[in-house]
């Protein structure tokens, strides 16, 4: 057995939300890289070069990548090896995430009710823990910024429909976006499951890896589909037109009901950020 | 963009200057613009409700919807890009009629925003979504001046220095979006 006390995980979380506001994703980068490579029109060009000089002078200053340093949704994968009995690992998580975001002078936008608002602050942020098979617990952070979150889209689509009509939804959830959550896009998408677990799919499927396609074929087929027409649609960078719409299209599936098919679009902006680490 | 098509604009903005510009200019600002974003937008228009007097004269201002990072000590402001634009919309016309000026942010206006900039011959600037911390680089001073209260969404005067920004809706009204076939 693996015993994990609360220090390590509040360290943890600590060093993961920092990594993550500060430093741009290396497969996001290398993605935005390929595109002002392949991108013709000039304006495009150009916002593409600022984003690149962007994380280039977050990272030199530890300065956040952007001033929506989100609320930070963090995933555990417990391993069957671990032993976390009698800590508050909410706790734990909620002490990390408060450290780093006042140490690294993030933002405050965390507000303590819904409905009162009130005196915005660093914490809490948002916990989903599943277990794993693979050893240890793999921990992540990802402050997701409310610009693009605010555009996430659910459909209960009806179990006759198929990859056609989820294509048509995706592709109806990103014109509703279209200029207004900083594009070029990533697009997770969750299928299958509950209108819950699709919704945690979507958000899960942004930490993907943007060169990694599904090891299903077809739903690596769907993603490459999808890539391929949402590139087309002449959205671009700050939604000022060019080829660059989207840097990927990451689908997570998971087995559903013969009533329904569920369908969550979690569109993050181009500062997609996540970092994990494995105690 | 080469730098020859970039037109050089200060504020306090001389009258007419607005009516210059076209959907699509890039502008490099300099001098003051005050951040506000949705609650202070709520808070203005509450007092404007209550007919109090505003703490601050939005007289020929610019407004920039933005909410930075904390500050670090060597630095003059956090990172510091625009927010989602449209989510100001309703609260935006009342402001224009006062006085305002222009408007700094990110994505589309609603068609009452494209028609109040035209009555009013102001401007809504697009700022580069997502390069906050490159922006913060063209802020030479910060100072904060109501709202502090909302913390990040307080009310700061800022001064800037070349900040780069394209026009998106001008003073007759075209709309950058909407030349471009978009909703």
């Amino acid at each position: 057995m693996k015993t994990i006390r609360e220090r390590a995980i509040r360290e943890c979380v600590r060093r993961l939300s920092l990594k993550a506001n500060f430093s741009l994703r290396p497969d996001v980068k290398e993605s935005l890289k390929r595109a002002l490579a392949r991108e013709k029109n000039p304006r495009a060009r150009r916002i593409l070069a600022d984003l690149l000089e962007n994380a280039r002078i977050a990272r030199r200053d530890s300065l956040a990548l952007c001033q929506d340093t989100g609320m930070p949704v963090v995933f555990l994968e417990i391993g069957p090896d671990v032993n976390i009995s009698g800590i508050d690992v909410q706790g734990a998580v909620r002490g990390g995430i408060a450290e780093a975001y006042r140490e690294g002078f993030l933002r405050d936008s965390i507000i303590p009710d819904p409905l009162l608002r009130g005196r915005p602050g660093f914490s809490p942020g948002i916990v989903h823990a599943n277990f794993s098979r693979q050893k240890g617990l793999k921990i992540t952070v990802m402050p997701k910024g409310f610009g693009c979150e605010n555009k996430t889209r659910l459909k209960m689509l009806v179990p006759t429909a198929g990859p056609g009509e989820v294509e048509d939804f995706v592709i109806s959830a990103v014109h509703e976006a279209g200029p207004d959550a900083c594009p070029p896009y990533v697009i997770g998408v969750g299928i299958g499951g509950t209108s819950d677990y699709a919704c945690q799919m979507a958000k899960e499927a942004l930490l993907r890896p943007l060169n990694r396609r599904s090891g299903l074929s077809h739903v690596a087929r769907l993603e490459n589909s999808l890539m391929k027409k949402l590139n087309k649609i002449n959205l671009g960078p700050m939604g000022l037109g060019g080829s660059t719409s989207v840097l990927g299209v990451n689908i997570s599936t998971y087995p559903t009901h013969i009533a329904g098919l569920p369908v969550c679009v979690n569109i993050s902006c181009h500062v997609l950020r996540s970092a994990s680490e494995r105690l | 963009m080469n730098a020859s098509k970039q037109i050089r604009l200060t504020t306090p903005f001389e009258p007419g200057i607005l009516e210059s510009l076209k959907a699509g200019d890039e502008v490099l600002l300099s001098g003051e613009i005050f951040t506000a974003r949705d609650q202070a937008h709520k808070k203005l228009l509450g007092l404007l409700k209550e007919k109090a007097k505003l703490p601050l004269n939005l007289e020929n201002k610019v407004i920039y919807y933005c909410g930075p990072t904390r500050r670090r000590p060597e630095e003059v402001i956090g990172s510091c890009g625009p927010t989602t634009s449209s989510r100001m919309d309703t609260m935006t016309p009342p402001l224009l009629k006062l006085g305002l000026k222009g408007m700094i942010g990110k994505g589309r206006r609603s068609e009452a925003v494209r028609q109040a900039i035209q009555k009013h011959k102001g401007v809504y600037f697009l700022a580069t979504g997502g390069a906050g911390a490159l922006l913060s680089k063209k802020v030479k001073s910060l100072r904060k001046v109501c709202f502090t209260e909302l913390g990040p969404e307080a009310v700061c005067r800022l001064t800037v220095k070349d900040f780069p920004l394209i026009v998106g809706i001008d003073a007759r009204g075209r709309d950058i979006f909407q030349r471009k076939g978009q909703k």
